[in-house]
């Protein structure tokens, strides 16, 4: 008679060790957090957050507020395109040493600098732009602009490091300059791609925008945190619902516009 | 175009070489300045405020109160306890995620639709109830989970409570829009043999769909967990709880050594929930 093989465990104890360790991840984060199950549940807390709820409608739809919001929604579009922008810059001049061109030592220092201005998000480049640049939408161009150049400069190293190099050599051994055959030959190669890079960021930098404003960077994100600090809630809403109409059209255009191109 | 060849070769002979694409160069350059000057304005772009001798002075004396980063006994058992609540408040946030997404994405997908299947499209009940599902899911993840934290820190007060709901807001709305897309792209035919053979739906998705998609909804979910981390750490700055906002207490107060230590411990975080999640994309996908 032949022995049957045996069937593999439905689940290999590495795996099961790792979902047991997971599943107390999570019960030991909610232990921790002694989360106020109460004063969310609670009838009282119901009636007092329908109340908050109640308080939004109807959004201040007035002439003179609108104008407001258009100004503030001007201003994050603003923010967003200039942080993208001097980032496109900074991020292609700090991706020519991050790719290796001005030897191994720059390569990864550079490298590890950009991490760090990557890994650091918009919002607390604001909070720290604050102390040198003062209230306002200038430190929240600035704060899109540091963050993105350390997102916009990594991919743009990856993309100088991974095009073929036949064509810049080809222009060096006849004689160009070295910045004429980059100019010449490695940049045309990759330009699409970092145009899509950046084009990537900016919807993703006009999303950020419109709420650095929270801590006081300028933009819809301010106006959001003047009115909801002075309990004006029915600014409030109207801003709200500006911010979900802006990140919705943003959607749609980057939807078309991926639509049109691929 | 119209000139003729000679005049252009004593053209080139004399040096001159007109760029080809001048009039495009030209008009693009031209409205780069028109849009560039009004977006200045509104940006209140003036570099010059950083040189300013006062904001000089500021900057400076808050960037060298950085060295030493702070480091007593005392206050790292603080951050310890604060880089624990982010993490925590981003785990449990994203578990409540899962529950909600989870039913959600099942209501929203169409692919075990039993009246889809025999006649080729929906019953108009389960239509109008699928499209609310994608409706629930659309509102969800439209609110950035900073304006639902500013929201919610009013509603319950400030402290992790409102972090952890916010999360699991945003993330059950982006969950839930994905595993559905994740769900519906996955190969059909298993689902669909079991489901004509008289399977229950159930038995459906564990049997046909999930073997399918598992991996890929790990994945999509570990790198959720990522992103949890670092909103959970920004939504701290609006009073939601965990390292960020003691970074707000402190940037308060201006004292650079316990910002430094702070920005040395987020940017060490985020390295490390990028490894782990690294790692548990591999060992369960």
């Amino acid at each position: 008679m032949r022995q049957l093989p045996t069937p593999p465990p439905l689940i290999r104890p590495a795996t099961a060790a790792l979902v047991a360790g997971l599943l107390l991840l999570i019960v030991a984060s909610f232990c921790s957090l002694n989360m106020q199950w109460a004063a969310l549940f609670g009838s009282d807390a119901i009636r007092s957050s329908a109340e908050f709820m109640a308080g939004f409608a109807p959004p201040d739809l007035s002439g003179k507020f609108l104008g407001k919001i258009a100004q503030g929604t001007l201003e994050t579009l603003s923010m967003s395109a200039l942080g993208t922008g001097i980032a496109f810059i900074f991020g292609l001049a700090l991706a020519l040493p991050a790719s290796g061109r001005f030897g191994g030592m720059a390569r990864s220092s550079l490298r590890l600098v950009l991490n760090v201005m990557r890994s650091i998000p918009e919002l607390v480049w604001a909070v720290i732009m604050l102390i040198a640049a003062g209230l306002g939408p200038f430190a929240g161009t600035i704060a899109l602009a540091l963050h993105t150049t350390g997102v916009l400069g990594r991919l743009f190293a990856d993309a100088l490091e991974n095009q073929s190099p036949e064509a810049e050599a080809a222009l060096r051994t006849n004689g160009a300059s070295p910045m004429s055959a980059f100019c010449y030959a490695a940049l045309p190669q990759v330009l699409p791609q970092l145009m899509s890079y950046t084009l990537y960021r900016w919807e993703n930098n006009i999303r950020a925008a419109a709420i650095l404003g929270v801590v006081g960077a300028g933009g819809l994100g301010q106006l959001l945190k003047y009115h909801l600090s002075l309990f004006h809630m029915q600014q409030a809403a109207s801003v709200i619902i500006a911010i979900l109409l802006m990140i919705a059209a943003v959607d749609a255009m980057s939807f078309r516009l991926r639509r049109i191109l691929t | 175009m119209y000139t003729s060849k000679t005049s252009i070769d004593t053209r080139l002979t004399e040096g001159y070489q007109p760029d080809p694409a001048w009039r495009g160069r030209l008009t693009a350059g031209i409205v780069t300045v028109l849009l560039l000057y009004p977006m200045l304005l509104a940006s209140e772009f003036q570099p010059w405020i950083l040189l300013d001798a006062q904001s000089l002075h500021a900057t400076w004396n808050f960037l060298s109160s950085f060295v030493p980063p702070a480091h007593s006994r005392e206050f790292l058992m603080l951050m310890l306890g604060a880089t624990w609540q982010t993490v925590a408040i981003a785990t449990a946030g994203l578990a409540l995620a899962l529950l909600a997404a989870t039913p959600l994405s099942l209501l929203a997908c169409t692919r075990f639709s039993v009246s889809r299947m025999e006649s080729g499209k929906l019953r108009t009940a389960s239509a109008i109830i699928r499209q609310i599902a994608r409706w629930i899911l659309v509102a969800l993840r439209s609110v950035p989970e900073l304006v639902w934290a500013l929201l919610l820190v009013r509603i319950v007060g400030l402290g992790p409570t409102a972090g952890v709901l916010a999360i699991a807001m945003t993330y059950s709305g982006m969950l839930g829009k994905v595993y559905a897309e994740i769900l519906e792209s996955s190969e059909s035919y298993t689902t669909q043999v079991l489901l004509r053979n008289g399977s229950s739906r159930l038995a459906a998705l564990f049997y046909g769909a999930l073997p399918e998609s598992a991996s890929e909804l790990i994945s999509y979910t570990t790198y959720r967990w990522e992103c949890a981390i670092r909103g959970s750490v920004v939504m701290g700055f609006v009073g939601a709880g965990g390292i960020g906002q003691r970074m707000d207490e402190s940037m308060k107060m201006l004292a650079g050594d316990e910002v430094s230590t702070m920005l040395i411990i987020f940017v060490l975080l985020v390295a490390c929930a990028d490894m782990v999640s690294g790692f548990l994309r591999k060992s369960l996908g």
